[in-house]
């Protein structure tokens, strides 16, 4: 008896790694910063390149950092869903243009309005290496104390805000 | 047709190019070697199967002149992985630390040994105490 038991057992456990394996998300990468103090950054303004805005000017307020470019379809897609979290106005939306044409990027909000409280150009990448970004769209959650409370990678959805980013809201709003 | 034939023998010979750089990054050639031996054991995050040496996205790019930058700036190779994990997490080393959380993976080439090793030393040691059950059988070594 003990001799089939022995490879029903190990039969078990790799069906068990298997379907362990059939759901998980193997596209995102967990980001390191979570719970960690937010990179700061200092960079020019997307729609005036001579006046900058550092993130420290947001200390002590939590706020949403969204990093994008027009050569990001992905962002097209969230852009509606920004559209509504701005509206909502719970929140501040930094907006972080990343590798991107300022042109084309005004442009583009000018053409599908524009959710950000604030637009910072990153034109050569730097600041999104800073914060580990690989894919645009990525969004981040900032606490009022200055720590990364979540990442999402890809598109932002009503229901990823909703189920995931409005209940630590106030977790977020506590300094 | 001596064109043609060329051609085909060119195509069928040319090898793949080695860097997406167009010219070494550093002129001193200790310094180029270490640039790239880092630059692979870089794992691209965006396309996972290649390393920053390899991939041509632009995050990549990105990297690769932050890895020049670094080292530019004196940086030891340590100080340089550390850069990038801080950011990327561990996923972007090709040669992950040991962990708690990876001390199965390290582990497991030699638990695969030591079982199969311990399960085939009980089925020989069982095998060799059953009594010949065919005596027209001449064993093995018999001619």
């Amino acid at each position: 008896m003990l001799k089939y038991l022995v490879p029903i057992g190990l039969f078990v456990v790799l069906v068990g790694f298997l379907y362990a394996g059939l759901g998980r998300d193997k596209q995102t990468l967990p980001s390191p910063l979570v719970g960690k103090p937010a990179p700061q950054f200092e960079l020019t303004r997307l729609e005036d390149p001579s006046k900058t805005f550092s993130n420290r000017e947001l200390a002590g307020k939590p706020y949403l950092l969204n990093i994008w470019g027009t050569w990001c379809s992905g962002c097209r897609l969230e852009h509606g869903v920004l559209m509504e979290i701005a509206r909502q106005g719970a929140v501040p939306i930094v907006g972080l243009d990343w590798n991107d044409d300022r042109e084309q990027a005004l442009q583009w909000l000018q053409k599908l309005g524009n959710p950000y409280s604030v637009s910072a150009f990153d034109g050569d990448g730097r600041v999104a290496i800073d914060w580990g970004a690989y894919g645009a769209p990525e969004t981040f959650l900032v606490g009022a104390d200055g720590k990364v409370l979540k990442k999402q990678t890809g598109i932002m959805t009503a229901e990823i805000w909703e189920q995931e980013f409005v209940p630590l809201l106030q977790k977020a709003a506590k300094p | 047709m001596k064109n043609i034939v060329a051609a085909t023998l060119l195509a069928l010979f040319c090898l793949s190019a080695f860097a997406i750089d167009t010219a070494p990054a550093f002129a001193d050639p200790v310094q180029q070697e270490r640039y790239e031996r880092l630059a692979r054991e870089l794992r691209c995050p965006k396309c996972r199967t290649e390393s920053i040496m390899d991939s041509n996205v632009q995050v990549a790019a990105d990297l690769r002149r932050q890895l020049r930058e670094l080292m530019a700036a004196g940086k030891t190779d340590e100080e340089i992985l550390t850069y990038m994990t801080d950011r990327y997490g561990d996923y972007l080393l090709y040669d992950p630390p040991m962990r708690p959380r990876t001390w199965l993976l390290w582990a497991a080439p030699v638990l695969l040994v030591l079982g199969g090793g311990i399960a085939a030393a009980i089925v020989i040691s069982r095998k060799a105490k059953l009594p010949d059950t065919d005596p027209s059988d001449p064993g093995l070594g018999a001619s």
